[in-house]
């Protein structure tokens, strides 16, 4: 077109850091939250404890003690943001290596290693009772979560829904339904993409022609922001600005956080089929836990006995939990009835005599 | 000849096919660089290239609906749900213009593409990896089904579903992906669709099956002739359209028939089966016909998952019940 044509639309997306990855503050503008040293020591130290419990559920799979895991190495700045911002009668919906969230939330690791180990008992954990459990077909929490937001609203009731989807979930067609309808109606949601860089093997560049994930938040009229997801303290202003506005009737809010998956996808992938060696060692660079340390020390704040002592509790603690795991026993045989309906229809009731007459059998 | 397992049967049969016919893509999730989350499309980007092994965005609703744009417009697609569990998101796609594509154009217009997904549980696996869904397909008018159960007939089965004019739902008993090997030569020699394997003669009792438990319910022949007793072993292999004709027979010979499946026992596909033989085969039979299935609850988590599945044990218990009846 030769002369200028109006504009319709357009916009903006911001890309908020407050730590750089070798933990100096990049701006001077720091949240209430984080001029509180003893807050932050205790985020780090809960940092340290979901990896150690992620090194040890690995060791646990290896060992044929536990199911195929989805560890969450590097994503426990994103993840322990979202938990100890959320309030405890917020909706927490996930996918499947939220552990940082749901440990902050009350869901106990003993809970976590029993889904992976195959016993459904885990998933009625000890975190909020309107929490959901761990969602494995990708991205269709976030339409669970949408409609709890649904909910929240007509009641009047001022909680939020937290989702959490990764780069390759922001795909699906579940996930942009999802941010369409809480735009449409103004829900209270809050969707976090947790772009750790792959789905499996694919990259994040595969997934969309788009810029930044975050932005698909703007087409369903959104506020978008994309974070440094292994910064803690800028992760954790995103989400107290998202719940604010969300719990205050201001609608909903995507925010991707950027961060890497530090691991295999899951213990049944090799990574080392489809990204390089160098790539991984980069993003060690930029991940969350060094930099807190870096950040927390430079005030002062902590010190490598005070992390050594603090690792051998968690660790500790981490044994404790894997005991009680392994001392669970399996569940009888007509568990997997019990809970298909409210109340056993007779022809599942005479099948569930039959699964417990042939346990018996001699 | 090399000898080869059951998903190198697969990736044997694409390759062929995608040598021999350049219309033939493959697409879905990680199916190029890592070569399918099971290996059954590896080697495949490299020979054929990116423009013909699809790693698509993560999204079912995507993978199922360009199958069916690609098919109408003259390519032979073969899409991976990359579970079973996971193509769920593709049914609205598969159900509402694949399978009906032929016909609400009068001929104009159709779908020849195959939609391939790992079947089934007993691997231990996650939540949503261990379903046999196959009676939600055997549903839909228009497709076919198909679940090979061995090395020779995947390669052959693969290869005629990907050259059928129509949409085609394969399923791979992943259980048994690696179970055991075979020769089986990659000629480019296609099985009928549509029809029965007798994988064993018998005189005494049918047992019909598909997938992986025709591993148990060989088994359980082999089991049943230690005590003299005659099993014939069916393999439906295709279960939409079904060849009756040969469990038929089958029945008239022996009286008795045992269906295996582990699917849940209600409106499962030996539902199907066992109303055929009310129909057509009443008269054959001598005693009444035994399913031996999952329950009609949802595959538990694998701690108990072997309690759910069909074993050896239950088959063998069902025939001889046939057998206490004359
Ligand atoms: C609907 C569906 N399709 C496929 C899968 C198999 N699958 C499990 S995880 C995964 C990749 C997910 O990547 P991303 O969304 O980036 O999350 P991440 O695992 O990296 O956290 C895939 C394809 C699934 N679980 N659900
Ligand atoms: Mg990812």
């Amino acid at each position: 077109m030769e002369k200028p044509v109006p504009i319709a639309a357009t916009f903006e997306i911001e890309y908020l850091q407050y730590l750089d990855a070798e933990g100096k503050l990049v701006r001077d503008d720091l949240p209430a939250f984080a001029r509180d040293t003893k807050q932050l020591v205790k985020l780090y130290q809960e940092m340290l404890m979901v990896r150690v419990f992620d090194a040890k559920a690995i060791a646990l799979q290896r060992t044929g003690k536990l199911g195929t895991y989805a560890p969450c190495l590097g994503h426990e700045a994103t993840y322990l943001a979202i938990g100890s911002t959320m309030q405890e009668d917020d909706c927490f919906a996930p996918s499947y290596r939220e552990y940082g969230v749901q440990f902050h939330r009350g869901v106990k690791p003993r809970e976590l290693l029993m889904y992976w180990g195959g016993d459904e008992r885990g998933s009625n954990f000890s975190g909020p009772a309107h929490d959901f459990a761990w969602c494995v077909p990708i991205g269709t929490q976030c339409l669970h979560a949408a409609g709890s937001a649904l909910a929240f609203k007509i009641r009047k009731e001022p909680r939020v829904a937290v989702c959490t989807i990764g780069d390759g979930g922001s795909s699906k067609a579940d996930f942009n339904s999802a941010l369409n309808v809480a735009g449409a109606m103004s829900l209270p949601l809050v969707a976090v993409i947790v772009n750790n860089g792959w789905a499996i093997s694919v990259p994040r560049d595969a997934q969309t022609g788009a810029r930044t994930l975050a932005q698909k938040g703007i087409a369903a009229g959104l506020e978008c922001l994309q974070v440094d997801g292994n910064d803690l303290i800028a992760m954790r202003a995103a989400m107290d600005h998202a719940l604010k506005r969300a719990r205050h009737g201001h609608g909903g809010m995507v925010i991707e956080a950027v961060t890497y998956r530090l691991s295999d996808h899951t213990t049944a992938d090799d990574a080392r089929r489809y990204r390089s060696e160098q790539e991984v060692k980069d993003a060690w660079a930029r991940e969350p836990l060094r930099r807190m340390k870096a950040y927390l020390m430079s005030l002062n704040a902590w010190t490598e006995d005070e992390e050594t002592a603090w690792k051998a509790q968690c660790t500790k603690y981490v044994d404790a939990e894997v005991n009680a795991y392994l001392e669970t026993k399996a569940q009888p045989v007509e568990a997997m009835f019990d809970y298909t309906y409210a109340e056993l229809p007779a022809d599942l009731l005479a099948q569930r005599e039959e699964a417990i007459a042939w346990e018996k059998r001699t | 000849m090399a000898q080869i397992t059951l998903i190198e049967a697969v990736t044997q049969a694409l390759a062929w096919e995608m040598k021999h016919d350049p219309s033939v893509v493959v697409l879905g999730e990680d199916v190029g660089v890592n070569g399918g989350v099971f290996r059954a499309t590896l080697g495949l980007l490299d020979k054929f290239g990116a423009e013909r092994v699809i790693d698509t965005p993560l999204d079912e609703t995507t993978i199922g609906g360009i199958t069916v744009g690609l098919a109408a417009q003259g390519m032979k697609p073969v899409a991976e749900a990359q579970f079973e569990g996971f193509i769920y998101g593709m049914l609205e796609q598969i159900i509402c213009h694949a399978a009906r594509l032929r016909n609400r154009t009068r001929g104009r217009m159709s779908v020849p593409a195959v939609w391939r997904a790992p079947w089934g549980g007993g691997i231990r696996a996650p939540e949503h990896h261990s379903e046999a869904n196959e009676a939600l397909f055997t549903n839909v008018p228009g497709l076919r089904v198909v679940l090979p159960s061995s090395p020779g007939r995947a390669y052959g089965l693969l290869l005629a579903s990907i050259r059928d004019p129509d949409p085609v739902i394969f399923f791979e008993p992943k259980r048994i992906y690696r179970q055991y090997k075979e020769e089986v030569p990659d000629d480019g020699e296609a099985l009928p669709l549509d029809v029965c394997f007798v994988l064993r003669d018998g005189s005494d009792v049918t047992l019909v099956t598909w997938g992986a438990q025709v591993k148990e319910t060989l088994e359980a022949a082999d089991a049943l002739a230690e005590e003299g007793i005659s099993a014939e072993v069916i393999d439906v292999a295709t279960l939409k359209p079904l060849d009756f004709d040969t469990i038929h027979e089958s029945v008239r010979k022996t009286g008795r028939c045992v269906i295996v499946h582990e699917a849940p026992r209600t409106a499962g596909f030996g539902a199907e089966i066992s109303a055929r033989l009310a129909e057509h085969a009443l008269y054959d039979l001598v005693a009444p016909v035994e399913r031996v299935t999952g329950y009609d609850t949802h595959i538990p988590l694998f701690r108990l998952e072997m309690k759910y599945l069909p074993s050896v044990e239950k088959i063998v218990a069902a025939a001889k019940r046939t057998l206490a009846v004359s």
